[in-house]
């Protein structure tokens, strides 16, 4: 048996693709979700194979989701919004489908995704760089989810103090506390940049609103300190695009 | 017709002046002991020709306005067009009075008096018109640039009013395709109700105003789509006075709005939610409505207010009443308010 997951907060939306799945046999619907947060347990008790999911839902929407859950499994997006970077969806193995889709065009995506299976292919491999397109979508700058203990919480990127490297991970300190989530630095930059933000160091991520003051450091090297008086160290080239920011 | 109008009143001026010049210019005369024909005479030729220099200048304003050194530009052609005059009236006058030396001497003797009036006359017609025909050149530029603001406006509103999301119509066709499998008679009633909500909505391209009664109407038929769309999460209650129902609002205000505030609700929210909608009448006699949702402080990262996609609808009441205020949003615990007021204009064909 295949172990298949809907998820999507219209109920109608979703009983199109429990219709159009009851062709096939080898597929069982293990739970029907209304939302991210239904479906990230749902995905963490069932482990299914593939899940059908739509992208805008209360609260986190399905990339967020998608983001919160250890070894995703295959996905099929469902969604009205052709906005999403559809090209770069195309290139892997996971589908779109654009609603309102029809019987053939949904037989065409489980086709192509029981042959990818059938020839072993990763697909795995495939959602995780289909993450990494998503989370570079622009809907996605202005907050970040993350896991804290059982529960999920979104931080709004304006909240962010600084983030620090940690191994695999990155640590985002904001006013309420401090986060984990295993993205690498180089992609939080990137998110960040248009946002304040500033990589002032191999293992520091600063919201250049927060600074108070910059001081000189050792030689070659500058300290800032922010609003909370925590201090940071400033390599070189993050004091050059410090001061390129802050127009100095 | 104020153009026409008011050059028949500056030729009835014109002439009554030149009558009044004419007037005095032979009275003095007189006084000096010529007879009354020869001081006519002498008093109309000369008023007659500046008279023509004054008509001269009046039309040569109008086709060039000096930009700079106007008032040298007054003074230098109005000091010649005075000698002009005088030389000519001198020449002509003692022609015909060519036998009495007394009137050849005072005619000289009078020269510089003669000048005078010339140049002051000359000058004072060249500086009004200086100053009519920079107003009327002033005025046109004014219409003109109202003109074209007005077209603008129009043609930003008509965009405004058009904002149908495509989201709304791809997902509302999605559930009816669901609903085509499994229960047909529910999808031939969503088919129906999106159509009246389409047909609605091009309808109201064409109008600036509806009624309230209209514009709730087809809010309801929005509002029962999305409440298929999802389900048992959306409920509505509406509210409004019975007598306000004849009340003007700008056409395809409304919809919007509520638009807006389901995706708040739905989306920033897990429970069911509800959209409250409420209509009544000001004692200023202005509609103010007002539409809430729930919504969750903590996790709205974009500042409350600003946000929320409502920059359209005020740019619109901006546009139709030149007020900014129109719009207001506030929030309670975890409510959203969107406030609308809506003033009644007696003359709904042009609201400025």
């Amino acid at each position: 048996m295949i172990k298949a997951i809907l998820i999507d907060d219209e109920p109608l939306a979703r009983s199109i693709v429990r219709e159009y799945l009851q062709q096939y046999p080898q597929f069982e619907i293990v739970q029907e979700c209304g939302d991210g947060f239904e479906g990230v347990k749902a995905i963490a008790v069932h482990k299914p194979d593939i899940i059908f999911l739509d992208i805008q839902m209360p609260k986190i929407n399905g990339f967020e989701m998608l983001e919160l859950v250890e070894n995703p499994p295959a996905v099929i997006f469902t969604t009205a919004f052709e906005e999403y970077a559809i090209k770069a969806f195309e290139a892997h193995a996971v589908d779109y489908l654009l609603k309102p889709f029809s019987k053939e065009r949904f037989d065409k995506a489980i086709k192509k995704w029981l042959d990818d299976r059938s020839a072993e292919k990763n697909t795995q491999e495939a959602t995780a760089s289909l993450l990494e397109t998503a989370s570079q979508s622009a809907t996605q700058n202005n907050r970040i989810v993350v896991k804290d203990g059982g529960k999920i919480k979104i931080i709004p990127v304006g909240t962010i103090q600084y983030l620090e490297a940690a191994d695999d991970y990155v640590k985002i300190i904001t006013s309420e506390g401090t986060f984990l989530k295993n993205k690498t630095m180089a992609l939080f930059e990137q998110l960040l940049e248009q946002q304040n933000f500033v990589r002032i160091h191999r293992s520091y991520i600063v919201n250049v609103q927060l600074i108070t003051r910059i001081d000189p450091y050792e030689k070659d090297g500058h300290l800032v300190q922010l609003l909370t008086g925590v201090r940071l160290p400033v390599s070189k080239s993050g004091y050059g695009k410090l001061k390129a920011i802050l127009g100095l | 017709m104020a153009y026409l109008s008011s050059r028949n009143a500056f030729r009835k001026n014109f002439i009554s002046w030149w009558l009044i010049c004419l007037t005095i210019q032979t009275i003095i005369v007189y006084q000096y002991d010529f007879p009354l024909y020869q001081s006519f005479v002498d008093a109309f030729i000369s008023n007659a020709l500046m008279c023509a220099c004054c008509l001269q200048i009046v039309n040569n304003m109008r086709y060039y306005l000096p930009r700079r050194e106007k008032y040298w530009y007054v003074f230098i052609i109005s000091a010649g067009l005075g000698g002009l005059c005088l030389l000519l009236s001198r020449w002509i006058l003692a022609g015909i009075f060519r036998a009495d030396s007394v009137y050849v001497t005072f005619l000289k003797l009078s020269s510089s008096i003669r000048f005078g009036f010339n140049f002051l006359s000359v000058g004072c017609i060249a500086m009004l018109s200086i100053l009519w025909f920079t107003q009327e050149e002033q005025s046109q530029v004014l219409h003109r640039r109202t003109e074209a603001e007005k077209l603008t406006r129009d043609a930003e509103l008509f965009k405004l009013r058009q904002q149908l999301q495509p989201h709304f119509l791809f997902n509302s066709l999605n559930s009816i395709s669901a609903l085509a499998g499994s229960q047909p008679e529910k999808a031939r009633h969503m088919i129906q109700q999106l159509s009246d909500f389409l047909r609605g909505t091009l309808r109201k391209e064409e109008q600036q105003w509806m009624p309230l009664k209209e514009e709730l109407h087809y809010l309801e038929l929005y509002l029962d789509i999305e409440k298929v769309r999802f389900g048992h999460r959306l409920q509505t209650i509406t509210n409004y006075d019975e007598d306000i129902l004849d009340f003007s609002v700008p056409a395809m205000l409304l919809q919007p709005v509520v638009e807006n505030a389901i995706k708040f609700g739905l989306y920033d929210t897990i429970d069911a939610v509800t959209i409250s909608i409420d209509a009544h009448a000001d004692s200023n006699k202005q509609l103010i409505i007002t539409i809430s949702n729930p919504f969750d402080p903590e996790t709205t990262s974009a500042p409350v207010g600003t946000g929320f996609g409502l920059s359209s609808i005020q740019r619109r009441l901006f546009l139709l009443f030149a007020r900014t205020d129109l719009l207001q949003t506030k929030t309670d615990n975890n409510i959203f308010t969107t406030i609308l007021i809506i003033p009644q204009l007696n003359d709904k064909s042009n609201p400025n």
